[in-house]
């Protein structure tokens, strides 16, 4: 019955076999759809035959909070990125990714949504949200590979503001060495959301890969 | 994915499976009959899954009203004949543990598994318990998974050793195994039996000093053949890196850390994965240490392995280092990840390059605390009896919020500060009788619907017994909130969202003894306000239940009927004194750096009782 360990994943179950990992680092704020785009992902790198893990943190907030999700493709055991070793940072919120600026080096590509979500923190006193700007410069000043796309804008376009999410991962897959097919992705989109809102988070999608592909 | 596919994936087919969802399958490829919870983070997925597709699986399905109650519902099941599966968080183990604790004596007939789902850095919970401790307390089987594939096939497995040793096992994940999500292979989904027969047999049911006496001593020779099973077992494996200076025994989600640590280091070191890990192998892990010459012990909380390591290099008189927790090469708090056991494992071996320059920011970043959503019902109350408080001249200082688990402990953020003690399920009771016999404060109690339900009651029964002063709200939004939206039994539906008779709660409030109890919804500011003064200046026990369904369920409720109302701010009407941004507080609504106050149309709910907040009726339906 328990021929082989559990927890060493056979060749064949893992497929096509990748020289390399790719490990990719979501971050945004609950409600902006964050677990639903990596799935997305995760499922469409599965469907390519690789292994992958994913890791949700669901933090107490239904709302409001910050929510980050991991991606590991590959060789790879746990779900959880190394310090400084993210090949791909997607920041649904402009600040959220200076939060996790630990994971990047030189060689990350970075997507930022360029559109801020300010908290109750900030109306009330007790925490402060940097000038935009400063935001984007401190951004610049030390991303080298990195994509500021306003997603709303993108999305109000495509028909629905709610598709933000979308036009980043059709920004996110428009980046170079990303490790899964744009056909595969869209496959796992149509499987993922609900039906009634697949044209228009199509069309957000393909919006924000033309942004980052142009 | 869609959840349904959970249930209906076929043999041979792969999906991407959370670790949870993961233990729905493995227990529907198991041929289960029975399973039941009460809803707690990081194992709630398990029961949304089972609510889906329990009908569909010809599976019984039920949100039970306590961990206790569920562990009892599933331990008769297997009493029974049948293959249950009872499952909870960490300290949900807690409250079933006096019936746990039993059923390892008692036993059962039908394989019967136990997930505990532990919460290492308490990224939603009240403390860190290692639950491998519970296991080794009750002399309970222990499995430990490491991703989503093997949650699937440890159930089969567990089941299956359930039964040969008539005996319930222990599954203890993590958060980060519960919350893993990875490709799982699929088998063949089983059909359970329907019902069982109980067959008496008082000796081994009846648990009186007589009969336990024997009990004991049987569950104590039982335990001894387990061990040999684990020692034995496929499930713990050694794997050889290819050196022998360096072994590494580790579990659970630790395993994945090192094996990726190794992996990137090119480390030639052993490593011995435990999955099997209580009765402890001590014959397979004496084997590894005689194997190499030092150990490092790699797990996730406590020092429960490394301890038993230690204990066999005792007895068997070996001159080895064990590092880990107790000399303080890998720290005791909070969740592990691949850098913490890099930096830990860089103390032992000069092999490992610790990273390298990180990028920095000097610039402060917004705090986002969880916060009570908008359109939530628990804000109105909170506003409502704030300004009862305030109306009465009652100074904050003198009065005890005494709180509870659930998503109204939120409001210990400002500006409400109405959460001042809050320690475990339905402490808000037991804990505002003690300070109302302690001191001369006034205490005001808050519990939620499904709280209630799970301990409130007795702390009631007591406060109107022991004659203990307390005001207590019950702050029913129809549905257990924090855990993502579970049924419970304050609702007309049960686990498998068939309907189900509603229990009152001031029913039951009612029935307790209590002299003043009012039912109000708190979308109804000023007749709640009304309320709370006159529940302030009763004298007694008071208990005033604020009733209105939780913002998500009324927002998938209006979905469905078309319904989008948001709410704007007329900049010509509003004086911007802030009422609605530093009383009210609702993450909806933000200030410009201009000081303009403004409604995020892409937050507001539509709840309206801003608009009774607002002195110059400048808040206004947006066209």
């Amino acid at each position: 019955m328990w021929g082989l360990c559990p927890g060493m994943p056979k060749e064949s179950d893992r497929g096509e076999k990748m020289k390399n990992t790719y490990k990719i680092h979501l971050i945004g704020i609950g409600g902006q759809g964050t677990i639903k785009t990596s799935t997305i992902i995760g499922e469409a790198a599965m469907k390519k035959g690789l292994n992958v893990v994913m890791s949700e943190v669901h933090g107490m907030a239904q709302r409001g909070g910050t929510v980050i999700t991991e991606l590991k493709i590959g060789e790879v055991y746990s779900p959880l990125i190394e310090e400084t070793d993210a090949d791909l940072l997607l920041a649904f919120e402009p600040t959220e990714a200076l939060r996790s600026l630990n994971k990047l080096s030189e060689k990350t590509f970075v997507i930022v949504n360029s559109i801020p979500i300010v908290p109750f923190t900030v109306s009330l006193g007790i925490s402060e949200y940097p000038e935009l700007s400063t935001v984007f410069e401190e951004l610049k000043g030390k991303i080298k590979n990195l994509v500021l796309i306003d997603a709303q804008k993108v999305a109000k376009e495509a028909g629905n503001i709610i598709s933000e999410n979308m036009a980043l991962l059709g920004a996110a897959i428009a980046t170079p060495n990303f490790p899964v097919d744009k056909e595969l992705i869209i496959q796992s989109m149509k499987e993922n959301l609900p039906p009634e809102t697949i044209k228009t988070n199509l069309k957000a999608f393909e919006m924000g890969f033309t942004e980052v592909k142009n | 994915m869609r959840v349904e596919e959970i249930l209906t994936g076929k043999e041979g087919e792969k999906l991407f499976l959370l670790g949870n969802e993961a233990a729905v399958r493995g227990a529907l490829e198991s041929g289960v009959s029975v399973v039941s919870t009460y809803p707690g983070t990081p194992s709630s997925e398990i029961g949304d899954v089972f609510y889906k597709i329990a009908q569909k699986a010809g599976v019984y399905f039920e949100f039970s009203s306590n961990e206790k109650v569920a562990l009892e519902v599933s331990i008769a099941a297997a009493a029974a004949g049948l293959r249950s599966f009872a499952f909870m968080k960490h300290v949900g183990l807690n409250v079933a543990a006096d019936s746990f604790m039993s059923a390892v004596y008692t036993g059962v007939k039908g394989g019967m598994i136990v997930l505990s789902a532990d919460d290492p850095s308490m990224y939603s919970s009240q403390n860190e318990q290692d639950n491998r401790i519970m296991a080794r307390l009750a002399g309970i089987p222990m499995l430990e998974p490491s991703n989503p594939q093997e949650v699937k096939d440890l159930m089969k497995y567990g089941f299956d050793l359930s039964e040969q040793f008539q005996i319930p096992i222990l599954m203890r994940t993590t958060t980060r195994i519960s919350h893993m999500r990875g490709v799982v292979n699929l088998g063949p989904v089983v059909r359970g039996k329907e019902k069982g027969f109980f067959s008496k047999n008082v000796s081994q049911y009846v648990v009186v000093p007589a009969y336990v006496v024997k009990l004991r001593k049987e569950l104590i020779e039982k335990l001894g053949k387990i061990k040999e099973i684990a020692d034995n077992s496929p499930l713990n494996k050694i794997i050889d890196q290819g050196g022998k200076t360096l072994g590494i025994i580790t579990s659970g989600g630790a395993f994945n850390y090192v094996m990726d640590v190794v992996s990137e280091n090119d480390l030639k070191v052993n490593i011995l994965k435990l999955t099997f890990s209580h009765p402890f192998p001590e014959k397979l892990v004496l084997d590894f240490i005689n194997s190499v010459d030092k150990i490092l012990v790699v797990e996730e909380v406590e020092p429960v392995m490394e301890k038993e390591v230690l204990a066999i290099i005792g007895k068997h008189n070996i001159k080895k280092k064990v590092f880990g927790k107790l000399d303080d090469t890998l720290p005791r708090i909070y969740e592990y990840n691949p850098d913490i056991i890099s930096v830990g494992m860089a103390k032992i071996t000069d092999k490992i390059l610790i990273k390298k320059e990180k990028f920095t920011t000097e610039l402060p970043l917004p705090l986002r605390p969880p916060v009570l959503c908008p359109g939530c019902p628990h804000r109105a109350s909170y506003y409502a009896l704030k300004k009862a408080i305030k109306g009465l001249k009652l100074k904050e200082e003198e009065i005890i919020y005494s709180s509870d688990i659930g998503c109204y402990a939120l409001a210990l953020q400002p500006p409400y500060k109405m959460a001042d003690y809050c320690i475990s399920m339905g402490s808000s009771l037991g804990i505002g009788c003690g300070f109302a016999k302690a001191t001369n404060q006034k205490v005001i109690s808050f519990i939620g619907d499904s709280t209630f339900f799970h301990a409130g009651m007795p702390g009631l029964v007591n406060a109107v017994h022991n004659k203990a002063k307390i005001l207590l709200v019950v702050m029913d939004n129809r549905i257990t909130g924090m855990t993502g939206g579970q049924t419970n039994p304050g609702v007309p539906l049960d686990g498998m969202g068939n309907p189900a008779p509603e229990v009152s709660i001031e029913g039951i409030v009612r029935g307790i003894g209590v002299k003043l109890v009012k039912t109000v919804d708190p979308f109804n500011l000023k007749k709640t306000e009304e309320v709370f003064k006159e529940a302030l200046q009763f004298e007694g026990v008071v208990v005033v239940i604020t009733k209105q369904p939780c913002a998500r369920l009324t927002d998938t409720k209006n979905r469905k009927k078309g319904i989008n109302i948001k709410y704007s701010i007329n900049q010509e009407k509003c004086i911007k004194c802030l009422i609605c941004v530093k009383n009210f507080t609702c993450p909806a609504i933000f200030t410009e750096k201009d000081g303009s106050v403004h409604i995020n149309p892409l937050l507001c709910d539509g709840c309206g009782v801003c608009v009774q907040v607002c002195p110059k009726k400048a808040i206004e339906v947006k066209k």
